[in-house]
This record gives C-alpha cells, structure tokens and sequence, in this order.
C-alpha cells in the first residue's frame, strides 16, 4: 500500500493503480523490445514541470526516453519491456508531486482533435500550394499569354486545381452536404457551390480552348476559407482539452476495508453501496455514505458555497465532493457511481443544456437568407440572358459568374477572423473564451448573477481580527494550527507567515473533530478552536464572520475573527457592470449574513442566500423564463447546473473541474474585473463583425449587378475578391488594437507578469 | 517561350519541396506542442546527463 503523496498545493491524492488486465490497452509497442505508453498529468502545466519530469524519469533504468507535451499536459514514456514496470513510472511521477493517470487517447476524443487539427493544416498547405503556382499561371494569363501558351498554362492549371480543389475542398463539401441533409443551408453551401462550379466551367472553357478560366479564383478562395476554419478549430480545441483533464481527475479511489479488516485501493468507478471505506484527514470523499466511525469537520464549500466547516458525527450523511477535514473516518457507502449526490448534479446539469434552445451563430443565421438570394440572382441571370436571345452557352457562363462572384469569400472570414483576434487578445488578458458562439453570446447579456464562495472573494479565509495581537500570541496559536486541515487553521498559519514570524514548537497537539485543538507549552495548557472549547460564552449575533478562539492556561481567551476575502477589484467590476446598463445579482449557497455583507461591500442590491444548487438553476431558468439573457458566474461543484442553464457562463480557473467544464468561459487570476473586460471586448467584437458583414455584403452589391451584366472577367473576380478579403481581414484586426481601458485598468497592469505566469493554466 | 519548358517544371518542382517539407514535419508531430516548443527553447540543455 502506497502513502498519499501531495501535490505541490498541498493537495492529498491517492497514486493511480495499474490493474492487471487494465495494462495492456494503455500500452502500445515502440519498436523491438520497447513499449510506449502515455500518462496525463494535469499538475504538468509549467516549462519547469517538463524539464524536470524529463530528466528525472530519463534517469529511470530501462526507460528509453520520457517527452512531455505541454499543450496536452501528457507525458510519453518509452521504455524496455520487463526491465521496468509502469506502476514503478506513476508511483515516481507521484513521488515528484505530479498525479499521473495513463491516458488512452480513445476514452476522451482528444486525438481526434489532434486528428483534425493535421487534416485541415494538411487541407491548409495543399490549397497554399496550389494557389501561388496556379496565381503565377494566370498572372502570365493576364498579362497577355495566347493562343498555344494559354492553352497550356490553362491546362497546367487544371491539373493543379482540381486535385487540390477535391481534396482541400472536402471541410466545406462535407458540411454543406450534412447541411442540406438536415434540411438547412449554412455558408457552406454557397462556397461548395461556387468552388465546384468555377472548377467544372474553367474545365470545360479549357477543354474548349476558351478564355476565361477561374483555377486561381477557386483556390484562392480555398485557402482564404481555410486560414479562417483552422484558426476557429484551434480556439475550440484548446477548450476541448480541459474537458479531458475533467474526466481524467474524476478517476480517482479509496481505501477499501474488507471484512477480514484487510485494505485495498480501488477506483472509483469500482466501488459498489455497502463497501466501507477509509478516508484519511485531508483526502475528499468518493462516494455519498454515512458515517460508521470518527468524528470530523466537512469542508463543504465546493457543494453548498459554505466556508465553515460543519462537524459530523457517526450516523451522518456525506457526500462525494466534501472534503474531511480534521481526524480520520470510516464511511459505509449508500451510493457510488451514478448514484450520487454529484452525478445527480451531473444530471441535472444535462438536462439544463438540453432545455437551452440551441444558439444560432451569426454567420449561420445570416446564411439562412443568403444562399437563397444568391440562387435567386443566378437563376434570373440564367432566364433573363436566355430570354434576351443570348444561348445557352453564354446565359449559363454568364449565371455562373454571379455565383462565383457572389462565393462568400470575405463572409467567411468576416466573422472568424475577429473573433480568432478578439480571443487572443482575451486569451493575453487571462480570459479564455471556448467558442466564438461564447463570444457572441457573451455579447448580448443583459444579467450577471455571481456566486460568491469563490467567485466574488477568493474562497479562503484570512484573518481581519484582531489585528493588534500580541505576537506571542499569535505564534503560539500557529504552532496548534499546524497541526491542522482546517481552513481556520491554515488561515492562521498563512498570516503568520505573511507577517514574517515562526510559529512555536508545540508539544501534544491532539485534534478534538467538532470542537478544535489542545497542546501544551511551557506547562500551560492551549486551545483553539470554538467558543465553547475555550471557554467563552456562545454569543447569538452573526457578523457574518468566521471564528476561532484561542486561550492560553487560565488567561482570557482570544478571538481570532476570519473572512473570505474578496477577490482584488470586485467592487469597481460589479460598478463597471452596472455602468454598462448590466442587472447584478448575487447567488450563494451561504449563511445570510455572509451573503449580506458581501453584497452590501460590493453593491448589489439583490442578494440570494441558502441558495441550492437546485434553487440556483431554478433562479436561473426563472429570469431566462421572462427574457433575460443571464451571464452566470460561479465556481462551485454547487454552481455547475446554473452555469449550464444560463445563457453564457463564466468560470475562474480556480473553479471545481465541473465548474470549469461547465462554463463556456474560464478567466486566470485573482482580480474579478475580467468579467467586466470580457464583456466590454465581446460587445466590440460584435460591433466590428458586423461591420464586417456591411463591408462584405456591401461588396456583393456592387459586384453582382456587373456579373448579372456580363462584365467579370477572372481578373475582375481575383482582384475583386481578394481585396474584399483583405478589407475584412484589416477591418478584424481593429479589435487587437483599441484602448485597453477597462475597469482599474492601472492594477491590470501588475497583474500581467502574475497572469502570463497562470496563463500556463491553460487548458 | 522554351525555356518555360524548364522553367514551369523548376517552379512546380521548388513549390513541392516546401508542401512536402510541410507535411513531413505536421507527420513527426512538430505541431503537437506549440506551447511546450516556445518554452523548449529557453531550457539550458548545460546539465550534462547521467
């Protein structure tokens, strides 16, 4: 049996265990004699991190060579079959402070992403290719090539065009065809329409020995289209990838105890209603159970939004996700798997998506109305032609060439390409946004509901009161809390930390679960914990605040009063929110008082408390019920389902995995007014993709009535669309510009060499 | 106009060397860590190894 090891912050985790039969499918062969295998290691998120795991598992006998990928926070380690095991590569990476699971690409979808990504930078340099020697053809063409030589390099165009259009061309054939099967018409379909038909007429016009071929136009167009797809796919699939580390951390045991009295590690996945399982102090629960022995405190906060701990006893109900704070207990499980108290908030969480009306991008619902008038124009140029006596030959050139000219070149990348700007620029500023539909919704919010525990202050406790304490005193109480998980406890620590002084060598520290900790110094007797086991009077007010007192010998006890602080900038974010014209409420799971006083500190006027995770998704669907569109801030295990059911969402990086998961966007650091940032940049984003679109479309019109008329040459076509393109392009790049200003906008700035450091927490 | 004769075929053949060159390095998995390789780069290999 392996101790816990703990990560870096302190968190306790239990090492992965290698079951026989499991092995073989996370273990693949490299070569005579070698085997492969992959491991995710979420903690494996800073450059230091990477070499270190290099060198360190590089110096393992019989490991060939150890290569960490930073972007996947995966480890892939080659070694020599039978001179090491892979439980011996987990149980080392364990020993240097990193959780390590192997990772089978084909439970998370991760590689079909990494799969993707290839074909359409593949897809990418074949249209690349193709267009500059097909450009540098028609180019001679323009010039003034005739007779036998544009006939050639007509046919040297065709030769490399129309490969490069079948296989570059399949992204945008594939979706359209999906598209139209489903009843529905999206940018697609005008682009497959007017590459394939530009393709199939510069054909048959080079077959006929014609003029007028349009190779470069299709793919240019293609290559254009392309840039934009590829930069929206690496957007999502970095957001992608954090889902994966969500299933990966989900995966974690327990101590099982047998009836013999035997213990064994098992998966959570294996754990079955009746088991008894031993959980030590600081590890979180696996399952829901009750309480068969030992008394302890739960910290909650993840579930409920509560920051003091509540004490349990034998006979107790608690639930997967609470963390055991204090002394060690053994829990029959009632419920494990999909049963519990989590993955009922798993299912709730569900449900609230599939009630969410699906939202219709902007491009897509401007496509509704586009393809249509498009098909329209070149079906009245086909009529109106043949109806002026003009053949068949020269009515279906003539339709043809609207619908080349009206391919929505610059359409397609109106939209994308601000949007792959606007990101980046958020993503430099800390805040990740998973999809260019968050953007936009983020765009349009009217309501911001907060939670608090986490969200608005920090989600750890730090001490307010009293701040003239005697230092002895205060050394001494640090020299008990040591010994202890409680959140209180490492309050104290931290502070004593912070203000530079050591805490006292205690001697006899016990810890009484429920009521605190008792030691003893120099012959006198120390206690800290609550009033009653110091000896104090209970008092009845709430402050809203939390409390420790701590007594040493006879002497009067100390009050130590403690709060959750809140996060840097919160007051002038949720005054930015308002100024924009944004509703604010506050959403917690909290005790009143804690909520009031949050709420008063800050300035929200509509403030919930005692607020379930049920009642909060109610809340939620309430408001979405009468109209609003809500932007819901939260972090907890407790927020998930509202996070799903709001309009947007936004999570802080220090959020629960499914809280993370949960939201569309996810922001690094401590400072809150990234909310307000985010919104402030998602509205410009709006803004300019619309301009955008005026742009584009505005180009169509002027360039339909002269294809309707005759007049577009692929000359004409080339410039016309490149320089449509570029406009837009130029246009998406104002967003990356533009003041920075934003609420206090001076803290940003320190905060910047804090955040590039976080920023490595990307998913 | 016969030099197009090599000159077309010197283009094409230039133009895929560098497709090829492309495509061999998204194959050996070049593009599978950006973040990883920006951060390589600044690593001090000095550290003999054991």
């Amino acid at each position: 049996m392996t101790l816990p090891c703990c990560t870096l912050d302190g968190e306790y985790f239990q090492p992965f265990k290698l079951e026989g039969e499991d092995a073989a499918r996370w273990i693949s062969s490299a070569g005579p004699g070698l085997k492969r295998i992959e491991f995710l290691v979420p903690q494996a998120n800073r450059p230091e991190s990477m070499s270190l795991i290099e060198t360190d598992l590089g110096a393992l006998a019989g490991v060939k060579s150890a290569r960490v990928n930073l972007t996947g926070r995966r480890v892939a380690v080659v070694y020599e079959d039978g001179a090491i095991e892979p439980q011996a590569l987990i149980d080392r990476l364990g020993f240097l402070g990193y959780m390590a699971r192997p990772f089978d690409p084909r439970e998370t979808g991760l590689t079909k992403d990494d799969k993707e990504n290839a074909r359409l930078l593949r897809a990418l340099a074949v249209a690349g290719f193709a267009a500059s020697n097909v450009m540098l053809l028609s180019v001679s063409v323009w010039s003034g090539a005739e007779g036998a030589t544009r006939d050639l390099f007509h046919w040297l165009s065709a030769m490399i065009a129309l490969p490069a259009v079948a296989y570059a061309g399949r992204p945008f054939f594939y979706s359209a065809v999906n598209a139209l099967r489903l009843g529905r018409v999206n940018m697609d379909v005008p682009i497959s329409l007017g590459v394939l038909l530009a393709s199939f007429m510069s054909l048959f016009e080079t077959i006929n020995g014609a003029e007028h071929a349009y190779f470069d136009a299709s793919v240019t167009l293609l290559f254009f289209l392309l840039a934009g797809r590829y930069l929206d796919h690496l957007m999502r699939a970095r957001a992608r990838s954090a889902i994966a580390q969500l299933i990966s951390l989900s995966s974690e045991g327990a101590t099982v105890i047998d009836d013999d009295g035997s213990r064994r590690y098992v998966p959570a996945r294996d754990l079955r209603a009746g088991m008894l399982v031993a959980v030590a102090a600081g590890d979180r629960l696996p399952a829901d159970g009750l309480i068969r022995d030992g008394t302890s405190d739960m910290d909650r906060s993840l579930l409920t939004g509560e920051t003091a701990p509540e004490t349990v006893k034998p006979g107790a109900l608690v639930h997967a996700g609470e963390m055991n704070v204090t002394a060690p207990i053994t829990v029959e499980i009632t419920a494990a798997g999909n049963d519990t108290f989590l993955s009922e908030l798993v299912r709730l969480m569900s449900s609230a998506e599939q009630g969410q009306s699906r939202y219709i991008r902007i491009a897509d619902r401007l496509a509704r109305f586009y393809s249509p008038a498009v098909h329209t124009l070149a079906a009245t140029t086909l009529i109106g032609w043949l109806v002026l006596g003009n053949g068949w030959h020269n009515s279906i050139m003539a339709a043809i060439a609207v619908l080349i000219i009206t391919c929505p070149c610059a359409l397609g990348l109106a939209v994308p390409a601000v949007q792959v700007v606007a990101s980046g620029r958020l993503f430099r500023s800390g805040v990740m946004i998973k999809d260019g539909a968050a953007l936009e919704k983020l765009a349009g919010v009217d309501t911001v509901i907060f939670d608090k525990t986490g969200t608005l202050t920090k989600g750890e406790p730090a001490l307010v009161s009293p701040l003239m304490v005697s230092t002895d005193t205060l050394a001494l109480a640090a020299g008990l809390a040591q010994a202890s998980k409680h959140p209180l406890s490492r309050a104290l620590v931290r502070e004593v930390a912070k203000r530079g002084l050591q805490a006292v060598t205690v001697s006899d520290i016990a810890e009484h679960p429920g009521l605190g900790l008792s030691g003893t110094y120099g012959g006198e007797m120390l206690r800290l914990g609550n009033r009653a086991w110091c000896g104090m009077e209970d008092s009845s007010e709430d402050h809203g605040l939390l409390e420790f007192a701590f007594r040493r010998g006879a002497k009067l006890p100390v009050l130590f009063h403690f709060e959750d602080q809140l996060r840097p900038d919160a007051t002038e974010t949720i005054a930015a929110l308002k100024q924009m014209g944004l509703a604010v409420h506050l959403l917690s799971g909290d005790r009143e008082a804690a909520v009031t006083r949050v709420a008063e500190t800050v300035g929200i006027d509509t403030a919930v408390s005692r607020a379930s995770p049920q009642t909060k998704l109610a809340y939620v669907d309430a408001l979405t019920k009468a109209g609003k569109k809500v932007l819901m801030v939260g972090d907890g295990i407790n927020d998930a389902p509202a996070l799903a059911a709001g309009y947007t969402s936004m999570a802080p990086s220090s959020a629960s995995d499914i809280g993370r998961t949960a939201a569309e966007t996810v922001w690094m650091g401590e400072s809150a007014s990234a909310v307000a940032n985010a919104i402030k940049v998602s509205r410009r984003t709006q803004r300019i993709a619309k301009e955008n679109f005026v742009l584009a479309v505005g180009y169509n019109v002027l360039a339909v009535p002269l294809a309707m008329a005759g007049f577009v040459s692929p000359l004409v076509a080339a410039v016309a669309m490149s320089t449509s393109s570029i406009i837009v392009i130029a246009n998406a790049l104002r967003v990356g510009l533009g003041r920075t200003a934003q609420a206090g906008s001076a803290k940003v700035k320190a905060d910047t060499a804090l955040r590039a450091k976080t920023l490595r927490d990307a998913a | 106009m016969n030099v197009l004769i090599y000159l077309i075929p010197i283009a094409l053949f230039m133009g895929a060397i560098g497709l090829g060159a492309f495509i061999w390095s998204l194959k050996s998995g070049q593009y599978d860590d950006l973040e990883g390789a920006a951060w390589r780069i600044l690593q001090d290999d000095d550290t003999p190894k054991p």
